[in-house]
């Protein structure tokens, strides 16, 4: 029998010759990832449990990201402390408010590696399984432990495959193909389980969409999402001067749990309707439904491709009266190639208000805090009651070309019938 | 964590997830005192004010699902309350739970067997809970014994500071 990847990396970070789904390990940790809401507990935690030194400064990164720049006291308060725990612990990695999403920075700027176990104080960390690493979201006490000692348990988890064949159409996103699954795997059926994304469309697919499918993979319980590298990721990481890669995967004979397969060919643009990110609808199901605010970025959807791929939509137009557009890089990179190439100008000159990268208008945290009664489109990752703002606020998620599109009109839109 | 536990139930549904538990808006506060003054929130405003020590949440599937913050868990142990009880559970949170020394209880069946309001006993170590009023058992899903001693210790911290050197082999 063989195995899957994820038994092959817990075998090796646990020093094991074989691990097999449903057993318990500790492992060591190739890398912890923390943005600044999770932080502060976790260093307490490290130190309540009688350690001063992180294990590794090199492999603890932390961002400030979620509230950035700071936009209250108490941020501000939280944003002082991390940045002296920073200082104090000699962390060779820390990405103050301006660098962008901890996820996005994190890949970009080359510290995920094929193999590696990854760990971060953000739900969203299973977003590196896009370049083969086991990457999982934490909570602050597991952070601690593993802040303290480099080691965390782990439960092996079983495998659910995903193979998407066929290619997207014109104007259907990899979000429209994570959203179809999450739709019909459900908000819970992933639970403890890796999710591994196969298939002719996944390997067509650049870096960032495939980030935009293990991003999430959480949404349905998972535990990480993953894909095999291949010749793109190894591009991906090449151009950002890595060390050495050891490319792990699935052998052909490895257990899965379940497979599902779909053929994005025929895929339409999907939308996960108020509250639930399991509630996937086909657009023409929800067609004309009135919106008061667009949101284009966050971890799921703020990368370059993300915003060039909404700008076909904005080129030359308005945004509709009335509706308010707000496009996030998520990073420093992303804005500056957004810049360079005039993605930025078009957004603007569109009506766009352009805002400074973060994670706040995906949370609620701060930017676009919806009202109640008044309804939001977003290319983020959950439309939870009362996720961006009042729990009588509507949240739907969907493609930045979907987003886009309905921008212009005012109105849920179909993508395919705008340019 | 005591082997015996009685508590008031509030009862939630499926997919109670970590903004309706402690709001993003929120995870800017450290202090557990100041974090529990927004406990459930989300899904219930005036559950802060009307929750007593060692009341029991009663949830559907999937409880916990969302947010790795472990603000969500802190909140619901500082205001007092004893055990999550649910039938099934995210695994961040489930984990987060154990971890703050908050048991967190899988019960296939619990959602149909209670009401809000119901008295509940639960025998940790026979693995059965009882709503005191209808009478009515369900069993627990037995726990794995790793988790059992982190709660037992008082959670991670707790557990780490003593069994540091077998956590390091």
């Amino acid at each position: 029998m063989g195995k899957t990847v994820s038994e092959k990396i817990l075998a090796r970070a646990s020093g094991s010759a074989e691990v097999r789904a449903g057993e318990i390990v500790k492992a060591n940790v190739d890398l912890a990832m923390m943005p600044d809401l999770t932080t502060i507990l976790a260093y307490n935690a490290m130190r309540e449990m009688g350690r001063d030194r992180v294990w590794d400064n090199e492999r603890v990164i932390v961002f400030l990201d979620h509230v950035a720049p700071a936009t209250s006291l108490n941020a501000a308060t939280v944003h002082r402390d991390v940045r002296r725990m920073a200082r104090e612990q000699g962390l060779k990695h820390f990405y103050d408010v301006d660098a962008g999403v901890c996820h996005q920075v994190l890949a970009e700027k080359g510290h995920v590696r094929p193999g590696m176990l990854v760990v971060g104080a953000d739900s969203h960390t299973c977003t590196h399984g896009a370049l083969g690493a086991f990457a999982t979201g934490v909570g602050s006490t597991d952070m601690g432990a593993v802040l303290a000692t480099g080691r965390l348990w782990f439960r092996v988890p079983e495998t659910i495959r995903v193979v998407a064949d066929g290619a997207l159409p014109e104007f259907v996103a990899p979000k429209d193909v994570i959203l179809r699954v999450i739709g019909r795997i459900g908000a819970d059926g992933a639970t403890y389980n890796a999710v591994e994304f196969a298939g002719e469309a996944v390997r067509s697919m650049e870096v960032s969409g495939r980030m935009t499918l293990c991003n999430m993979a959480i949404e349905m319980g998972a535990k990480t999402g993953i894909v095999e590298p291949d010749e793109k990721t190894f591009s991906y990481l090449g151009e950002r001067k890595t060390g050495s890669l050891e490319a792990v995967s699935s052998d052909a004979d490895a257990r899965c749990k379940e497979v599902l397969r779909l053929d994005v060919g025929d895929l339409e643009p999907q939308v996960a309707c108020p509250d639930k990110v399991d509630n996937v609808k086909p657009i023409g199901r929800v067609e004309g439904t009135h919106i008061d605010q667009v949101f284009i970025g966050s971890c799921t959807n703020g990368r370059f491709e993300d915003l060039a791929a909404a700008a076909t939509f904005l080129k030359g137009r308005r945004v509709h009266q009335g509706v308010r557009l707000l496009v996030v890089p998520a990073s420093r990179d992303v804005y500056t190639n957004a810049l360079n190439s005039g993605l930025i100008k078009v957004f603007v000159d569109a009506g766009a208000l352009v805002c400074s990268p973060s994670c706040g208008a995906c949370f609620g945290g701060h930017l676009g805090i919806l009202a109640g009664g008044e309804v939001g489109l977003s290319t983020s990752n959950r439309n939870f009651r009362g996720r961006q703002g009042s729990p009588e606020a509507k949240v739907y998620l969907a493609s930045p070309y979907t987003a886009a599109a309905s921008a212009v009109t005012g109105v849920i839109t179909d993508p395919r019938g705008e340019v | 964590m005591s082997a015996r536990l009685r508590g008031m139930a509030w009862k939630f549904g499926d997919d109670v997830n970590t903004d309706l538990i402690m709001p993003g808006k929120y995870l800017e506060l450290v202090d557990p005192r100041e974090i529990a003054r927004h406990a459930m929130e989300g899904a219930d405003p005036t559950f802060v004010k009307r929750v007593r020590v060692g009341d029991i949440v009663v949830g559907g599937r999937n409880f916990g699902c969302g947010s790795s913050r472990e603000q969500a868990p802190i909140g619901l142990k500082q205001v007092g309350v004893a055990t999550v009880v649910a039938e099934s559970f995210a695994r961040i949170f489930y984990r987060n739970a154990i971890n703050i020394g908050l048991p967190a209880i899988e019960c296939p069946g619990i959602s149909g067997a209670v009401e809000d309001g119901d008295t509940l006993e639960i025998d940790m170590a026979g693995g059965i809970v009882t709503n005191v009023g209808t009478k009515k058992n369900l069993k627990l899903v037995p726990m794995p014994r790793f988790m059992i001693e982190i709660l037992e210790a008082g959670g991670l911290v707790a557990y780490l500071r003593e069994h540091m050197d077998e956590w390091m082999r």
